[in-house]
């Protein structure tokens, strides 16, 4: 995004939250439980309306875009999803590209990017089967093609990297990085500091619905603020391309 | 994609038609096709007047019943979900049988107990929706409970009203307890036709918005749709369909849900697909259930809500039980 900027303050759970994110780049939200990270994605996500202060995308508050326009700009990766009833991985890739049909089924065009998102997160195996059989991992692949799907300038991810294996936790930050790389915005919350450590342009830490720091990697995943905002000993250990590597619970 | 659309469609239109045709030539007693076509009496009369209105309504009430229950399941997110289970049928049932006992169907004609039908649905629709409302986020498990509660106290009052009841109202009464098929004059089934073809058709149009819906409502507005219009669209365009046929029909259950299910295992989830062939397969489905209800202790007959309890009933503990698999195992 170039002239674009997020601005937001205050909430219930979040208080004096202000935070820019004006050009492209993968900025990992880290933080312990309750400490207010998925709200604040679900607040940029224009999920939540109950929010005070603003909440603002490209100049415009997030709750007066229309909703098919802002879907067009943001998309959004859930926690994890359960379904109930038996859609298949590549048609729950599909429905990321709702914002841009207008007939009963997709074009060609739209098939084109659900094969583009299903490659490029490696889903494409099992496009056909039932999303419900398949592992953790896989469906949190198969929910990311489908945010990619949509195109989005911004992608905000809840936990993407929870349920997958070391290969594919690395992947998908290497996937992330390189769409930055092209223009992407993302927001990712995560528990994995050391992923965050690894991949992150920037990095937010919330502590108790309040922003304790926020900018590099290196300024930012310290000793110190790691130590106090977890009640953790860490050890901090020098890691590919001077980023750190923290050792913790030692 | 779309080839399977259209032969999932074109299989289940074409079970339909089958269906309809050869249905009205089943009965206590027995009509031979060249005569009925020819105009012979009394062939003529059954075929014409007797068999096929009803053969009709039974058709457009069990697509209406199974339409109805796939999108209360899109809404509430649980294959359990339908009008009966929700309660809606019985609060419906509950209206009619109100107009009955108060003589409000004497002061003009027909409409009043369909009216009636239709305020008992919303009404039973609206206290879903408030139950729904009050915990934030509905959980699927205290709508099909309260659902169950609604269910059971509607029936208690109809039976309470029945005792109230003179003979001939108690008569009358019994009808809404049990759902059945009922020879019909063409002038209200092309009503029906009139309320339910708009409301069917619009709900298949909007099966994309229902898909995402039945993922999640933060995943279906992250896509661009306009969640609560859609949810309240659907539980107003849900309640219009129950009601209108349970007006004419009283509470017929597992229309609504035996249909969906078995179709979303052979189809799967789409509702693009799913919604069309779910209102072709249930309006065959309830058409046999009425032939067989018209003759297995002919020449009297059986309520077809008995018929399709009698087969749903098992049906229900099994989706039960493998649901549970589902999740334990």
């Amino acid at each position: 995004m170039r002239d674009a900027g997020i601005r937001f303050g205050g909430v219930e759970i979040l208080s004096g939250v202000s935070l820019d994110f004006d050009a492209a780049g993968l900025t990992a939200i880290v933080g312990p439980n309750g400490a207010g990270k998925s709200t604040l994605l679900s607040i940029l996500a224009g999920l939540r309306s109950g929010y005070t202060g603003e909440c603002r995308y490209k100049g415009r508050e997030v709750s007066a875009w229309k909703r098919r326009a802002f879907a067009r700009e943001v998309s959004f990766v859930p926690q994890s999803l359960q379904l109930e009833f038996p859609f298949t991985a590549e048609q729950v890739v599909f429905m990321g590209r709702t914002p841009f049909c207008d007939g009963l089924f997709e074009s060609p065009e739209d098939a084109i990017e659900v094969e583009r998102a299903m490659a490029i997160t490696d889903t494409l195996r099992f496009r056909h089967r039932d999303f419900g059989t398949l592992s953790g991992g896989e469906r949190q692949r198969v929910v990311l093609a489908g945010a990619l799907a949509q195109r989005p300038r911004t992608l905000l991810l809840d936990e993407p990297a929870t349920f997958l294996d070391l290969k594919h936790q690395v992947e998908i930050y290497r996937l992330l990085r390189n769409l930055c790389r092209e223009g992407l915005l993302a927001l990712v919350v995560t528990h994995d500091i050391n992923l965050a450590a690894a991949f992150a342009d920037r990095v937010v830490m919330l502590a108790n619905g309040r922003v304790v720091a926020d900018g590099p990697v290196q300024s930012t995943l310290t000793r110190a603020s790691i130590s106090e905002v977890f009640g953790l000993y860490v050890e901090m250990h020098e890691g590919r391309d001077g980023r750190p590597w923290i050792l913790y619970g030692g | 994609m779309a080839v399977k659309y259209s032969t999932a469609l074109a299989g289940s239109a074409a079970l339909l038609g089958a269906v309809l045709c050869t249905m009205p030539f089943l009965g206590s007693t027995s009509i031979h096709f060249g005569r009925a076509f020819a105009g012979i009496s009394p062939d003529k009369e059954i075929f014409l007047y007797a068999r096929l209105p009803r053969v009709l309504l039974s058709g457009i009430a069990g697509g209406g019943l199974a339409v109805a229950g796939v999108l209360f399941q899109a809404l509430v997110r649980d294959a359990l979900a339908t009008p009966f289970t929700l309660g809606i049928s019985s609060g419906s049932a509950l209206g009619a049988v109100m107009a009955i006992c108060f003589g409000w169907s004497a002061a003009t004609s027909f409409p009043v107990v369909w009216m009636a039908a239709f305020a008992g649905a919303s009404v039973t629709v609206l206290l879903v929706m408030w139950l729904a409302a009050v915990g934030r986020r509905m959980s699927s498990f205290t709508l099909l409970l309260s659902g169950v509660t609604i269910n059971s106290i509607c029936l208690a009052l109809i039976l309470f009203l029945h005792y109230l009841a003179n003979f001939g109202q108690s008569f009358a009464i019994v009808r809404w307890l049990v759902g059945g098929i009922d020879t019909v004059e063409y002038s209200t089934l092309a009503w029906l036709a009139a309320v339910m073809a708009p409301a069917v058709f619009y709900v298949c149009l909007r099966g994309r918005d229902w898909n995402l819906l039945s993922v999640g409502e933060d995943w279906a507005a992250a896509r661009g749709v306009s969640v609560s219009r859609l949810i309240l669209t659907g539980y107003l365009l849900g309640s219009l369909i129950t009601g209108s046929v349970t007006a004419l029909t009283g509470p017929i259950g597992f229309v609504g849900l035996i249909v969906p299910h078995a179709l979303r295992t052979r189809l799967g989830a789409d509702h693009r697909i799913l919604l069309p062939c779910s209102f072709f397969v249930g309006a065959a489905f309830l058409a046999i259930c009425d032939t067989i209800a018209r003759i297995v202790i002919a020449p009297t007959e059986v309520p077809v809500g008995v018929i399709t309890a009698l087969i749903g009933g098992p049906f229900f503990i099994w989706l039960l039980r493998s649901k549970r698999k589902s999740l334990w195992l």
